[in-house]
C-alpha cells in the first residue's frame, strides 16, 4: 500500500519539476527583438570566439550594440537553426564555410541582406540572391613537412599527388566543407572524370584520412605525413598558440587558378525572423567594413574580400590566387561531390 | 496503460501498483522524444527516399563496424574489469584501497582525451585498434565497480563448500562466484558496449568509421538531416539488440544465482607468488588508463600557450559543468526510480519493455539527442529552449541507463521476507520503506547519481546545442581552444574536468557499507 503512495509521490514529483521547467525558462526566452533597434543581438557563430571576440568587441564599442555570441560548430549550428526554424533566437549566423550558408538559404533560413552590405564584396565571393555576404577568404594549399620534403619536389598543381612518390604521405580531411569545396571547384573546372580519376588515385595511393584539418596539421607537425590538403590560416592559428619559431610546417600555393588554390569564403546572414533589425543589419555591415576587414587580415591571417583592403603579410595576393572563375554560388550544391568522395571510398 | 497491464504477466504474483506503472510510463515517454524526432524526420522524407539510404552497403558496413567495436569493448573490460574486481575485493592485493580507487579514477577520462592523449604519444596508433584500446580503458570502471560490489556481497560460503567437496580453487570459483557476479558484469558490459556504440569523440580521433562517424558526416555533408535520422534509427536497433543480449544473459544468470548469502565479510584469499603478477596487471592498466592521459596533458601544459588562463573563467565553468550535472543526475534519478523500482520488484513483457526503452537515450550519440530536443522544446516548451533545464533534462535522457540500473540493482537488494518481517513486526507501511527499504536502497542509488553525474560532465556535442547562451561548461570551453590547435590553451580545463569527475568516480570506487 505505502509503496503506492511513495511512488505517487515520485511520480507527482517528476511532473511537477517537468512543469516548473517548462515555467521558469519563459523569462530567458520572450524577448522580441521585431522592433528596428533595440541595441541587442544574437550571434551564432561558426567560428571560434577567441578569433572573432575582439572584433565583436570592437563594433559594440562602436556601435553599442551588445551582441550575445552563441559559438559552435559551423554545421552544427546550420542543423540547429533548420531544427529551430521560425523560433530561433538567433538575429545573424556567421559561418565558417559557404555550404552552409547555402544549406540555410536553400531552406528559406534568411532575410534578403541591404544593398550596400551584399554588394560590398565581389560577386565571386558572395551569394547570388543576396541572403548571405562573403566576410573573409581562406586558401586551399599544400601544408608540407620541410623536415623530408622540399618544396621544389611539390607538384604545382593538386593532382600531382596521385604520384607513387607520395604514396601513404598525403592527407585530406574529405568531411570537411573545404575539402568538398574543392573537389566540387575539381569537377567543376576539370570535369568529372578528372576529378573521380584523381579521387581514386589518392586512395590508390594509400592516402590518410582525417578528421580536420587541424588534425592534418598536427599530423604533420608530428611527422605523421608528409603533406596534407588544408587551408592556409591554420598554420597561423597554431603559430598565435605555439609561438611561430616553434611550427615546423611550411605551405605552398598550387597555381594560380586550378582547384588545388581554391580560395572558399566565410560569411555571414541575417535570419528570416530578424528582418529589417536595424542591429544585425549593422553588426554585418560591420564585418564586410574596411576595419574589421583589416582585422580579419591581421588577427585571423585570413584575406579580406573587400577591395582595397591589403591581405595578410608575407601571403600571395588573393588576386594572385583567383585566376579561375570558381562561382561559390555552384559551390553550394553538394550533393554529386559527396556522392563522387563516397563513391571512391574517401569517406 | 491497459495495454501495460495486460502485458505484465505477473510471474512475482502481485501486480504492479497503478501509480508505478504510471510513473514509469512518464519515464517512458519522456525517454522516447529522440525517437519521436528520428520517426518525423524520417517519415518526411517518405519511404522512396530512404530506402535506398537505408539498404546501401555503407549502412552495412558501418554497422558491422560499429558492432565489432561494441562487442569488443565490452569484452576488453570484462577482461581488465572481472580480474580487478576479484583482486580488490577478494584478494590480499598489498595497497588494495589505492587500486581501488585507481580502478574507478578513469571514469573522469573523457574518452577525447584519452584518443588524443594516445594519438600524441603514439602517431601511428588509429582506427579499430585504437578505438577499441581507448574505449576499453576509459568504460572498464563500468565492469569493475558492479563486479566489485557483487564479490562483496556474494556469499563465500558456498564457495568453500565447493572446495571441501573436493572442487579445485579456480573450479569453486567459477562454479559459485561467477553465478553470483555474472549479473553485475553483464549490465557493466553492457553500458560499455552502449558506450562505445554512442560515442564519437574517440571514434572521430581515432579516425574508425563507426555508425556515429556516419551519422555525423550526414550532418557535415550537405545537411542531411533525414540521412542521418534514417542511420540514427538504425544505430538504435542496433542498441536494442545489445540491450536485448544482455536481458537474455541476465535473466540466464539470475536464474542461475545462488540466494543471497549470510553477508558474513568475506575473508580475502592469499595470492602468494601470484602477488607480483597481479600488482603488475592492476599497475599496467592504471598506466595506460591514467597515466598516458594525464602525462600527455601536463606536456601540453608545459607547452604553454600564447593566451594565458583566466582562472575566472576556469572557476566559472567548473562551477556550470557541476551545477548542470547535478540537475541531470537527480532528474535522471527521479526518472529511474519508478522505472528501476518496477524492474526490480515485478517481471513481465511491459516492464521489460519500459526498462529496455529506457537504455536506448544512452546508444544514440549527443548530436542526436540535442537535435531532439532542440526540435522538442522549440516546438513543445519554448520557454525552456536553452536554458540549464533542459541541458540537463538532456543528460538525464542520455544517461538514464546508469541510474536505472543501479536503482534496479539496489531495489534487488532489498529481500522482500525482511520488509515482511518488518511488518510483521507490526510496523507501517511508512516505517517499512523508511528503516528498511530506503535504507538498504540508499547508497546505490547514489551511486546511481554519481555515475550520471561523472557522465554528464564531460558530455560536449548536446551541451553545445543546448546550453543558455554564453554558458559554457568546461568541455566547451575544452572544445573551443582545440577547434584552434589551441591544445596548450585547453590543457588546464581538461586537467580540471578531470579533477572535478574524480571526486564522484572517488565516491564510487568506495564500498557501500552495509546498512
Amino acid at each position: 500500500m505505502y509503496l503506492n503512495r511513495r511512488a505517487a509521490a515520485l511520480s507527482a514529483v517528476a511532473v511537477v519539476t517537468m512543469s516548473a521547467l517548462g515555467g521558469c525558462g519563459a523569462d530567458a526566452d520572450e524577448q522580441t527583438d521585431n522592433d528596428n533597434s533595440d541595441n541587442s543581438i544574437v550571434l551564432y557563430s561558426g567560428r571560434d570566439e577567441e578569433l572573432v571576440g575582439p572584433i565583436i568587441d570592437a563594433f559594440t564599442q562602436e556601435s553599442g550594440i551588445e551582441v550575445e555570441v552563441r559559438p559552435g560548430d559551423t554545421t552544427e549550428l546550420a542543423a540547429q537553426l533548420l531544427e529551430e526554424g521560425d523560433s530561433t533566437q538567433a538575429d545573424v549566423f556567421l559561418s565558417q564555410d559557404a555550404g552552409a550558408l547555402g544549406a540555410l538559404a536553400e531552406a528559406g533560413a534568411f532575410a534578403t541582406l541591404p544593398d550596400d552590405v551584399a554588394g560590398a564584396v565581389p560577386a565571386a565571393f558572395t551569394s547570388t540572391d543576396d541572403t548571405w555576404v562573403g566576410v573573409t577568404g581562406r586558401a586551399r594549399v599544400f601544408a608540407y613537412d620541410p623536415r623530408d620534403v622540399e618544396e621544389s619536389e611539390l607538384p604545382e598543381t593538386v593532382q600531382g599527388f596521385v604520384d607513387p612518390r607520395w604514396s601513404g604521405e598525403v592527407a585530406v580531411a574529405p568531411t570537411n566543407a573545404s575539402f568538398q569545396a574543392f573537389v566540387t571547384a575539381l569537377r567543376v573546372s576539370e570535369g568529372e572524370d578528372v576529378a573521380e580519376e584523381f579521387l581514386s588515385g589518392l586512395v590508390d595511393n594509400d592516402v590518410q584520412i582525417y578528421e580536420s584539418n587541424g588534425d592534418i596539421l598536427a599530423a604533420i607537425e608530428d611527422g605523421q605525413v608528409d603533406v596534407g590538403l588544408i587551408n592556409h590560416y591554420y598554420k597561423y592559428e597554431l603559430a598565435a598558440e605555439v609561438g611561430a619559431e616553434n611550427v615546423i610546417t611550411e605551405l605552398k600555393f598550387a597555381e594560380p587558378g586550378t582547384a588545388g588554390a581554391l580560395v572558399n569564403v566565410s560569411g555571414a546572414g541575417i535570419l528570416a525572423g530578424a528582418e529589417g533589425d536595424e542591429d544585425a543589419e549593422e553588426l554585418v555591415r560591420y564585418l564586410v567594413s574596411e576595419e574589421a576587414q583589416t582585422a580579419f587580415a591581421e588577427q585571423t591571417f585570413e584575406y579580406p574580400l573587400v577591395e582595397g583592403v591589403p591581405g595578410p603579410e608575407g601571403l600571395p595576393e588573393l588576386s594572385e590566387l583567383v585566376g579561375g572563375e570558381f562561382d561559390l554560388a555552384r559551390l553550394e550544391s553538394l550533393d554529386e561531390t559527396t556522392a563522387l568522395i563516397q563513391s571512391v571510398g574517401l569517406v | 496503460m491497459a495495454a501495460l497491464r495486460t502485458a505484465a504477466a505477473p510471474s512475482v504474483g502481485t501486480r504492479p501498483p497503478k501509480v508505478l506503472l504510471a510513473g514509469s510510463l512518464v519515464t517512458g515517454v519522456l525517454v522516447a522524444i529522440p525517437l519521436v524526432y528520428l520517426v518525423v524526420r524520417t517519415s518526411e522524407a517518405g519511404w522512396a527516399d530512404v530506402e535506398p539510404l537505408l539498404l546501401r552497403g555503407r549502412t552495412l558496413e558501418l554497422a558491422v563496424n560499429s558492432l565489432a567495436l561494441a562487442a569488443s569493448v565490452a569484452a576488453g573490460c570484462l577482461l581488465i574489469g572481472v580480474p580487478t574486481a576479484w583482486l580488490i575485493t577478494r584478494a590480499d592485493l598489498p595497497w588494495a584501497p589505492v587500486w581501488r580507487v585507481l580502478a574507478a579514477l578513469p571514469l573522469a577520462v573523457p574518452s577525447y582525451v584519452a584518443a588524443y592523449a594516445w594519438v600524441a604519444t603514439w602517431p601511428g596508433l588509429h582506427g579499430f585498434v585504437g578505438s577499441v584500446l581507448v574505449l576499453t580503458l576509459v568504460s572498464s570502471p563500468y565492469v569493475t565497480i558492479p563486479v566489485a560490489a557483487a564479490l562483496r556481497r556474494a556469499d563465500r560460503d558456498v564457495e568453500d563448500v565447493a572446495r571441501t567437496l573436493g572442487r579445485s580453487p579456480w573450479g569453486a570459483a567459477r562454479s559459485t562466484v561467477w553465478p553470483q557476479i555474472a549479473p553485475a558484469a553483464g549490465a557493466g558490459a553492457l553500458l560499455a558496449a552502449l558506450y562505445a556504440l554512442s560515442d564519437f569523440g574517440a571514434v572521430a580521433v581515432m579516425r574508425f568509421e563507426a555508425f556515429t562517424y556516419g551519422i555525423q558526416l550526414a550532418y557535415r555533408v550537405g545537411f542531411d538531416r533525414t540521412l542521418a535520422a534514417v542511420m540514427a534509427l538504425v544505430l538504435t536497433v542496433l542498441a536494442l539488440l545489445v540491450v536485448l543480449a544482455e536481458r537474455w544473459f541476465r535473466g540466464n544468470a539470475e536464474r542461475r544465482q545462488p540466494p543471497a548469502g549470510t553477508g558474513a565479510p568475506a575473508s580475502t584469499r592469499p595470492l602468494g607468488r601470484g602477488t607480483v603478477p597481479a600488482l603488475t596487471g592492476v599497475a599496467a592498466v592504471a598506466v595506460l588508463a591514467l597515466g598516458v592521459p594525464i602525462v600527455s596533458l601536463f606536456v601540453r601544459l608545459a607547452e604553454g600557450t600564447a593566451r594565458g588562463l583566466e582562472w575566472g573563467e576556469l572557476y566559472t565553468a567548473a562551477v556550470a559543468t557541476l551545477t548542470v550535472s547535478s540537475i541531470g543526475a537527480v532528474i535522471a534519478i527521479m526518472m529511474a526510480l519508478p522505472v528501476g523500482l518496477l524492474a526490480a520488484r515485478y517481471r513481465g513483457r511491459g516492464v521489460a519493455a519500459l526498462e529496455s526503452a529506457s537504455y536506448l537515450g544512452n546508444a544514440l550519440p549527443g548530436i542526436v539527442v540535442g537535435l531532439s530536443l532542440v526540435f522538442f522544446t522549440v516546438n513543445v516548451v519554448p520557454g525552456l529552449y536553452q536554458t540549464s533545464l533542459a541541458l540537463a533534462f538532456a543528460y538525464a535522457v542520455m544517461f538514464l541507463p546508469k541510474a536505472v540500473g543501479s536503482v534496479r540493482a539496489s531495489m534487488a537488494q532489498v529481500p522482500p521476507g525482511l520488509e515482511d518481517a518488518a511488518r510483521t513486526l507490526g510496523r507501517s507501511p511508512a516505517q517499512v520503506w523508511g528503516a528498511v527499504t530506503a535504507r538498504i536502497a540508499l547508497p546505490g542509488v547514489t551511486a546511481g547519481a554519481l555515475l550520471v553525474a561523472l557522465t554528464a560532465m564531460k558530455e560536449l556535442p548536446a551541451t553545445l546545442l543546448l546550453r543558455p547562451t554564453g554558458m559554457d561548461t568546461l568541455a566547451t570551453e575544452m572544445w573551443s581552444r582545440t577547434t584552434v590547435n589551441a591544445y596548450g590553451s585547453a590543457a588546464p580545463y581538461a586537467v580540471t574536468l578531470m579533477l572535478v569527475a574524480s571526486v564522484p568516480a572517488y565516491l564510487l570506487s568506495r564500498p557501500e557499507r552495509r546498512a
